[in-house]
């Protein structure tokens, strides 16, 4: 596609910008600058990944991935403010996401060794990983201000830290999950994958095409399992201190 | 107070602060073992605090607390918590049946309660077999506040804080769960501290009272003290609850 075609594209930010307008919705502005930093953030990352690829040196590769997780965890810690030491748990989480689905597909060779397709995976997995931390963080937070009683009821009658935020863990873990889940049970139905419709729109044929696509099904199945799990049970402690009490900011 | 008693908790010169807010300031007295002491005093005059902090859910900012004379933080928390039982004004419940919550002090413990055993503690709040399997979303103020109790004497614990536990009750009820801690009391030589702002049931009930306002303790002495007491603040508030 040349740079011509592609500006014809516009006509797709066109049409919202005119019904923000006329319907005064107020969009205006925040369209213009969500298409703006799109075109640069995706034109700049497409000419530093053919730098990447074409270099063909693992270094580059590591720091594209590093760039990834420290983008991923300053967005997903906004949500975690009162949780001590926020910035490393998401980047634990995030790195041991990449850690695991990295070592699976290059351990089994799923996928050759390369830069084309380290790059493109870790960033869905680390992606997910970082959506996944900022639900889970969002709902056990709106889990910990609603059931503060009950939380506050299993101390008071001698039960640990971990029994008294048991349930309210469980359930965040659940709730950060089942968005993943439940996509995956519609997938092919009601939508093509982007990555899919990508490879078949790029020439790929459509089974190829399928066969990627159910493997980053799994891996953000399994990104999305490990992220709130392991966020869960680093983020707990930290609500309590020594003597067993809940921290009143953190409730 | 009577000296001749043991304490069951004393309390020395303890403060508790909440940013730059002074729920307590200096409170030292003790609670006699075996006996009922009442607190008594107007909404905010830090009466939940003080209870929260005998059974360790907070600490105090400075002071010390001691349990059977010892210091209240070298004694491990979920034994402390077993040991001196709460229940709460607002009656907490987790998701589940009447049976799911009364059994919920054993099961943090990893043991279960049978069903004769919920029975018999069902019983002594007055409450008959068949709220065994109902869902506590169906309980009323004065029912849940029963449970609530009922729960409390399943750890058996020698201490036993009770935050207002008769104010949904109606008149008949609060008689009853009256009868059920002096009973409690006797038999079983557990030491009660109750919070109520029924002074009737203070002075009926309770062997000792402590008169607390603005976060310090005014007044302490048998609980008659409140029929005459020395001091004109508490005879304001005796009066202005009086009348």
């Amino acid at each position: 596609m040349s740079y011509t075609t592609l500006s014809l594209t516009l006509l797709f930010v066109l049409i919202p910008l005119i019904l923000s307008k006329t319907l005064h919705l107020g969009l205006e502005k925040d369209t213009l600058i969500a298409t703006i930093r799109s075109i640069i953030q995706l034109l700049a990352i497409g000419y530093i990944l053919k730098f990447v690829f074409e270099s063909d040196s693992m270094v580059y590769v590591l720091l594209m991935i590093a760039l990834m997780i420290i983008t991923a965890t300053f967005n997903a810690r906004k949500k975690g403010k009162n949780i001590k030491g926020i910035t490393w748990k998401v980047a634990i989480t995030v790195i041991v996401v990449e850690v695991i689905v990295q070592s699976i597909l290059l351990g089994f060779h799923v996928v050759p060794a390369t830069a084309q397709y380290i790059i493109p995976i870790s960033g869905m997995a680390i992606g997910n990983s970082m959506i996944l931390s900022i639900l889970f963080l969002n709902r056990f937070q709106g889990e910990l201000e609603s059931h503060r009683d009950e939380v506050e009821l299993i101390l008071s009658l001698g039960g640990t830290p971990k029994q008294a935020i048991h349930r309210q863990l469980i359930t965040a873990i659940k709730a950060s999950m089942i968005p993943t889940i439940e996509s995956q049970k519609t997938i092919g139905l009601v939508q093509l994958p982007g990555m899919m419709s990508g490879q078949i729109i790029a020439g790929a044929s459509p089974v190829q095409a399928v066969q990627f696509q159910l493997m980053i099904l799994f891996v953000l199945l399994t990104s999305a399992a490990i992220s709130s799990s392991i966020l869960g049970f680093l983020s707990y402690p930290t609500l309590f201190n020594d003597r067993m009490q809940m921290l009143k900011d953190k409730f | 107070m009577n000296t001749i008693y043991q304490p069951a908790i004393h309390f020395h010169n303890v403060c508790f602060e909440v940013g730059e807010q002074r729920i307590l300031q200096q409170v030292t007295g003790s609670f006699p073992t075996g006996n009922i002491t009442t607190l008594v005093g107007p909404s905010g005059a830090g009466k939940t605090t003080l209870l929260k902090l005998c059974n360790g859910l907070i600490s105090p900012t400075s002071g010390e607390i001691f349990i059977h004379n010892k210091p209240i933080n070298s004694i491990n928390p979920v034994a402390l918590r077993r040991h001196v039982g709460i229940a709460l004004q607002s009656a907490p419940m987790i998701k589940g049946t009447v049976y799911t919550n009364l059994s919920l002090p054993k099961t943090l413990q990893g043991m279960s309660l049978s069903r004769e055993e919920a029975i018999s503690f069902l019983g002594d709040v007055g409450l008959d077999p068949s709220f065994l399997e109902q869902n506590v979303t169906e309980l009323s103020g004065g029912q849940r506040q029963r449970v609530s109790i009922a729960r409390t004497l399943v750890n058996r614990s020698d201490i036993l804080l009770l935050d207002e536990i008769t104010s949904a009750l109606d008149r008949t009820s609060v008689k009853e769960v009256e009868e059920l801690i002096v009973n409690i009391n006797q038999k079983y030589n557990v030491t009660i501290i109750w919070i109520t702002h029924n002074l009737e049931q203070a002075i009926k009930i309770g062997h000792y009272t402590w008169v607390m306002m603005n976060g310090r303790v005014v007044e302490t002495g048998k609980s008659t003290l409140l029929n005459h007491p020395t001091k004109d603040v508490v005879q304001q508030f005796v009066e202005g609850c009086l009348e």
